[in-house]
């Protein structure tokens, strides 16, 4: 069989997966919690706790600020330092809830056995139940993007689900946390697929897993076989060709259904697919049936010159000194800290940034390997547009910011422009096309806005 | 010769024709323009730089006659011009003008090298617009100068320059029209347009750092912690503390300098103040200074 990936363009870099082998460690508690209020695309939560108020594990500290958003629970307990502001991913200071941690006292609700729980044991679940509890547990996608998953499960009447695709696909550099929570949490992880598949009311589920997690393909496929063989659902597990950025939606939706997702503001589910990031699985297996609200999440803490590198389940809210310390400490020299694997990733100035919701990796790169090389001239080899994944002219869309054309910017569709870097990756002339493209798009979207604020 | 004739009678004919035609068409389709434009036109300075918040100069002039016609040319003035220009026009339209007074482009950030510790190195594109979207920079301030310079570039009468000791953008208060494309181009927000005022002297917090007190204490020596003093200090009610941020009013400000006394991290700076003593951390313009304006 012709192993499946997207149509056109991407990039194959290093692996870099260090951390593969690595079982994972449960991260020391840390001392003091930190709390963005953002954590999540759209309004802040708001805080419902006040200085001084006593927190457990698990305890609503922040409601959800509007429809798009999502609720905030406390990962420790102890008692609430002061709501203030403090430098998250990015790189800005923001309102944070600041938890110092006394003990480690859980919510009663949340049940802490390690019981496999079935959909058949709870009869009670219907998709409105199943959408409502992961609603009201502030799972986001736990991919990096963290849009609210309850959006997603409920998708707009002109659209209709036909799939849920399970995102397992970690084409990132580095990560390793996704592929070490299938490893350890298998099980889970299909239930919480069929809960998926249930609020979604489809009965079909792919889980996309690229070539190098060997191990996952084969785990999966026979506990898909054990699991689903009889039942009504039907779920496939994709083995997909490794190739960035694989792990884009739109990507992952063209990989293995074979369908293109149109320009924004169309979205997956406008060609019948609902995809979820295996974590967003496992979480809402935990918020619905071990009535477990998100906050804590597996997350890689990785870099060539670390000392020990491991993936961590790890409370929310802890420093990422914290982690780094776990792993050995920050290498001697000059190193670049990202949020996130080395494309995608954003990089930070403060080692006292928290987890967060959508950490899926701390990066550390050394010097040597982060740093740009000096921009030449663009010979116009087209290698960026051979690479871009969304079919765009990344060389020409650079230039017209650059120049701050946005009108033609606009027409020639940059808006669509997933910001993966594969451009950027592939340039022999070592141009900051990126950089000009997403100042671009940026502007872009906000004239277009401002355009349907006048109408 | 006949052939000379022929074609002589015939191009004459068509030249003839098309004459008629064109007199006719440009009777019939004759678009009426208010002469008044054209004259309004040739007594702006003629930059395009849209700093009257219309496309250019023509733009301008269109919306003077026309707010004249309307009854009122209030609202409209050519940064560029300024009052002299205003005026002549005035003069033309038959209007009263309430002139305001010139202003200039103001910096408002003082964290230089020596006064902001860099913490980090940026080493993407260096423009203050993409450093902006990556974080706060290459110090801990938020809200400061980026340096790399998008005013210099916006700026189309070579008035903002980048000094390269310091990290910050200077204004050549001679050059400078007040057209704000500076203050549009600054993804912080940080330039202003403030009055010129007398003789040149300004009193301004030179600080947009919107931080709570220990956070802009350590990120910048020289910023704004929103302690107050002044606030309390101002005989005239000028300075307002709003977000951890003092901001001294120009319209109320009576330039006493009593703030800039008070201030303890000095981030009031008082500029072309005849100087007994220097304070060279404040001086925005060397060379104005040092001119007695007495």
């Amino acid at each position: 069989m012709k192993i499946r990936t997207f149509s056109i363009g991407g990039i194959h870099a290093d692996e870099n997966k260090l951390t593969h082998d690595v079982a994972t460690k449960v991260a020391a508690l840390p001392k003091q919690a930190i709390f963005p209020l953002s954590q999540h695309i759209g309004a802040p939560a708001k805080p419902v706790v006040q200085k001084g108020d006593k927190v457990k594990v698990g305890t609503l500290i922040a409601e959800a600020g509007g429809f798009v958003s999502a609720p905030i629970f406390s990962s420790v307990s102890g008692t609430v330092f002061k709501i203030d502001t403090a430098i998250d991913a990015t790189g800005y200071r923001k309102p944070v809830i600041i938890i110092n941690v006394e003990g480690d006292e859980w919510e009663e609700s949340i049940d802490r056995s390690d019981k496999l729980e079935t959909i058949e044991a709870h009869p009670e679940l219907t998709p409105e139940e199943i959408v409502s509890r992961v609603k009201d547990a502030g799972v986001v996608g736990m991919g990096g993007a963290c849009f609210p998953t309850f959006i997603k499960l409920t998708p707009p009447p002109t659209a209709k689900a036909e799939c849920v695709i399970i995102n397992a696909v970690e084409c990132e550099p580095y990560i390793t946390a996704d592929f070490r929570l299938m490893m350890e949490h298998a099980d889970e992880i299909l239930v919480g697929l069929e809960l998926l598949m249930m609020a979604a009311k489809v009965t079909t589920g792919y889980i996309g897993i690229e070539t190098n997690k060997p191990a996952a393909i084969e785990l999966l496929t026979k506990k898909c076989a054990e699991k689903f063989n009889g039942s009504a659902y039907t779920v496939e597990v994709v083995p997909l060709k490794q190739r960035y950025p694989q792990g884009g939606e739109k990507q992952l939706v063209d990989a293995v259904i074979h369908r293109q997702v149109p320009a924004p503001p169309a979205i997956p589910v406008n060609v019948g697919a609902i995809v979820q990031n295996v974590g967003t699985a496992f979480a809402v297996y935990e918020a619905v049936m071990k009535h477990k609200p998100l906050f804590e999440r597996y997350t890689t803490v990785t870099g060539k010159r670390l000392e020990n590198p491991g993936n961590f389940l790890v409370r929310m809210g802890t420093p990422m000194q914290d982690l780094i310390d776990a792993c050995g400490g920050m290498p001697e020299g000059d190193n670049k800290l990202l949020a996130g694997g080395p494309m995608m990733g954003k990089a930070l100035t403060s080692t006292e940034v928290p987890i967060c919701k959508g950490t899926n990796s701390v990066t550390i790169l050394s010097d040597d390997e982060a740093r740009r090389k000096e921009p030449e001239p663009c010979i116009r080899c087209a290698k960026c547009v051979l690479v871009c994944p969304m079919g765009l002219e990344p060389y020409l869309l650079a230039k017209l910011s650059e120049v701050k054309n946005w009108e033609r910017c606009e027409r020639e569709d940059i808006v669509n422009c997933i910001e993966c870097g594969s451009c950027q990756f592939t340039c022999p002339a070592y141009r900051p096309l990126l950089d000009n493209i997403r100042l671009g798009k940026s502007t872009v979207m906000g004239i277009i806005r401002s355009r349907a604020a006048k109408k | 010769m006949n052939f000379i004739l022929i074609a002589v009678i015939v191009l004459g004919a068509i030249g003839l024709i098309a004459a008629i035609v064109l007199f006719a068409a440009s009777k019939k389709f004759a678009v009426y323009e208010d002469p008044r434009i054209a004259q309004v036109n040739a007594l702006l300075p003629g930059a395009n730089c849209g700093g009257c918040g219309f496309a250019g100069c023509g733009g301008m002039a269109d919306a003077l006659v026309k707010g004249a016609d309307a009854g009122s040319i209030e609202g409209l003035s050519c940064p560029v011009g300024g009052a002299d220009v205003m005026g002549s026009v005035a003069d033309l339209l038959g209007m009263a003008i309430a002139n305001g007074e010139p202003k200039v482009a103001v910096v408002r950030c003082n964290g230089t090298c020596e006064h902001r510790q860099k913490i980090a190195e940026y080493a993407g594109l260096r423009t203050c617009a993409a450093m902006n979207v990556c974080g706060a920079g290459e110090t801990a301030c938020g809200f400061g100068c980026l340096g790399c310079g998008d005013c210099v570039e916006a700026c189309q009468f070579d008035a903002i320059h980048v000094n390269p000791e310091t990290g910050i953008p200077e204004v050549d208060e001679e050059k400078c029209v007040a057209c704000g494309a500076c203050a549009k181009a600054c993804p912080r927000n940080i330039i202003e347009l403030r009055k010129k005022g007398p003789k040149g002297r300004r009193v301004y917090v030179s600080c947009v750092n919107k931080d709570k007190g220990p956070a802009a204490m350590k990120a910048c020596a020289v910023s704004c912690i929103g302690c107050g003093k002044c606030e309390k200090e101002c005989p005239f009610g000028a300075i307002t503390v709003e977000a951890n941020l003092a901001y001294i009013d120009p319209e109320k400000c009576r330039l006493c300098r009593k703030c800039e006394k008070v201030c303890p991290k000095h981030a009031i700076v008082a500029v072309n103040f005849p100087a007994p003593k220097p304070k060279p951390e404040a001086d925005e313009q060397p060379e104005a200074r040092k001119e007695e304006n007495v």
